[in-house]
């Protein structure tokens, strides 16, 4: 009897080794596949010139090349990818602030102030995420040209002083699940509704700003229709309109340096993934962000 | 407390007046900060949403010209003008057959992979995060990039194609194939689906599966009586999301086709044609007249998905 138990659990063992075998061999080969093109072009923009052509499939060069990195860098019409980042970053880095900053004050009113008209502007805001930017590009183009705007950051970074509604609806969600007794006994204690969303709600948000900060960030960082549009000057291009311009098949052939600049516009975008994967997968499973 | 609450002890009558005035003025001070707190987002809703949404409703009666930033009013002259527009008509075409496939394709492999991780094995969190970094990245034109030269003459698609002995293609020049590398780009990039999904099948009680068990039923019959109608909230709103995401898709069409459509305005995707017609020919208002019909239309859509949705999605009665 005891041994057949025993001899039960050993057989049980071995399917579930088995059976563990089979899933981590087919999900890591479907993992391998999605990652492909990802890796593909890193080692592309190791390999030499005539190699990336020849030697296609290959994700381990034969000969490092890191000059392509150099060669890329060296951008065209004698601007370099230091200007493009510089501008990359002003645009990501006070795009996030102010987008994210804004958001939260906003989701506080939202959320904390009883008043007149709430429901209704609420509902109007969590309209505007169905209409298509492109309603609204051509209007605000014919705009900002008339204020002389054109070339200059304030088209992409003034509309975010208004937050973005992903976040306002996400900090929302997440100071309705903070107890309201904090915030009465502070307003017994005296503090105005300012002073309590700055002393007791703003502390308490750390992890949905950071998880909008995040989103926020990728979002600016890949923009691409706005920058194109508002930015025609090469001094002021992004890093995105800028290797649109790089990769242009009829200009540039030299492919080592084209997927060296390439690999490296994403770089920041993995390391912000990797340091923060926690926020990023808990954001969008909780509030159905985009990626 | 009590002297004070003494000293002012009115009658019942003034007390309740007091409290009525009280109240009203807390009323009107919680106005004012409300608006106060909701300030950013209205001052830059009416200038930059409002206005322009007015601004672009009127440019579509017109036949403004930037340039010369002269208009004269056309009445409906640039919506007549759709229909008689052939890349109109190609542009259409090839969004909504880009929008079909994509979505359905898209929501598929996120469900079957979601299904795939909701598992308490070892290393899932690494496979997570592996199926999600392609859509991490893809809406640059990076990855935009990287995808037309897989898939150009001598791209690793190709390559991969001869090392078994099959056909190669111009993917990127053949009319019937070049959308296709568009989709395929898409639906690679099924990562945030996948997440909404993963978050929606760990809420499932595992006792419907074991009570599903013990009445006998065998995988699929489990995943078609307990998972996919537990599943309806989360598919609808990953469907409605998505159809936006894809009929507003620009950037990938934009870099894979050169900026172009091409070949044969086959990968022509309605906002890159929009874009072109207003910024590289200066046709604002049949531009602005186009983006209305492009909101008309997804709003229509989204009314019959929700109208729809009463006939397919399942949700779960409140008890408390």
């Amino acid at each position: 009897m005891t041994q057949s138990i025993q001899s039960l659990r050993f057989n049980k063992q071995i399917k579930d080794t088995r059976n563990s075998l089979i899933y981590h061999l087919a999900v890591a080969l479907i993992a391998v596949v999605m990652l492909y093109p990802i890796l593909w072009m890193f080692a592309s923009s190791l390999k030499a010139r005539d190699e990336i052509w020849t030697n296609v499939n290959s994700l381990v060069p034969e000969e490092v090349h890191l000059e392509n990195y150099e060669n890329g860098w060296q951008g065209f019409g004698g601007i370099t990818f230091l200007t493009f980042y510089k501008n990359s970053f002003i645009y990501a880095g006070l795009g996030t602030l102010f987008q994210v900053s804004t958001s939260a004050f906003i989701a506080y009113g939202f959320s904390r102030v009883q008043f007149r008209g709430r429901g209704m502007w609420f509902s109007i805001m969590l309209l505007t995420l169905m209409l298509p930017t492109q309603v609204l590009i051509i209007p605000q183009y014919i705009i900002f040209s008339k204020l002389d705007w054109i070339n200059t950051f304030y088209p992409l970074l003034i509309p975010r002083l208004g937050g973005e509604v992903f976040f306002i609806f996400m900090i929302v969600q997440f100071i309705r699940g903070i107890p309201i007794d904090l915030d009465e006994a502070a307003a017994i204690d005296g503090c105005s509704k300012v002073g309590i969303f700055f002393r007791i709600i703003l502390p308490q948000l750390k992890p949905a700003i950071i998880t909008a900060a995040i989103f926020s960030f990728y979002w600016t960082w890949d923009d691409f229709l706005a920058p194109l549009v508002y930015l025609t000057d090469p001094n002021l291009y992004t890093v995105s309109v800028a290797l649109r311009a790089f990769s242009d098949p009829s200009g540039m052939t030299d492919w080592g340096a084209i997927f060296a600049m390439l690999s490296l516009s994403l770089v920041p975008v993995f390391i912000v993934f990797i340091v923060f994967q926690r926020y990023l997968t808990e954001g969008i499973s909780t509030t159905g962000l985009k990626g | 407390m009590t002297e004070i609450v003494q000293s002012a002890a009115p009658s019942v009558d003034n007390l309740r007046r007091w409290s009525l005035v009280r109240r009203r003025s807390v009323k009107r001070q919680n106005n004012l900060v409300g608006y106060f707190f909701i300030s950013p987002w209205l001052i830059i809703f009416l200038l930059f949403t409002l206005a322009p949404m007015v601004i672009s409703l009127g440019l579509a009666f017109t036949n403004y010209d930037i340039l010369s930033d002269d208009y004269e009013y056309v009445g409906t002259a640039n919506f007549e003008r759709m229909r008689e527009d052939i890349r109109y008509e190609r542009s259409v075409k090839a969004t909504f057959k880009y929008v079909s496939w994509v979505v359905p394709l898209r929501l598929s492999f996120a469900l079957a992979i979601a299904m795939l991780l909701n598992t308490k094995r070892r290393g899932v969190y690494f496979y997570r995060a592996a199926f999600y970094a392609p859509s991490i990245v893809g809406g640059s034109v990076a990855v935009a990039v990287m995808w037309r030269q897989i898939f150009g003459n001598a791209g690793i698609v190709n390559a991969f194609l001869e090392i078994l002995g099959l056909d190669t293609y111009r993917w990127l020049g053949d009319p019937t194939r070049a959308i296709w590398t568009l989709i395929i780009l898409a639906v690679w990039q099924f990562g945030s689906p996948m997440l909404i999904f993963l978050a929606g099948l760990k809420q499932i009680p595992s006792e419907l599966y074991e009570v599903a068990s013990i009445d006998g039923a065998n995988g699929f019959q489990k995943f078609r009586y307990v998972t996919l109608p537990l599943l309806t909230p989360i598919i609808f709103f990953n469907l409605i999301m998505q159809s936006i995401h894809a009929f507003r898709q620009f950037t990938q069409a934009f870099i894979v086709s050169g900026g172009t459509g091409r070949p044969l305005d086959t990968t022509l995707l309605y906002s890159l044609y929009l874009y072109q017609r207003a910024f590289v020919n200066f046709k604002m208002g049949y531009a602005a007249a186009m983006a209305w019909v492009m909101l008309l239309v997804i709003a229509l859509l989204t009314l019959i998905s929700f109208w729809l949705s009463r006939y397919w999605v399942f949700y779960e009665t409140k008890e408390s």
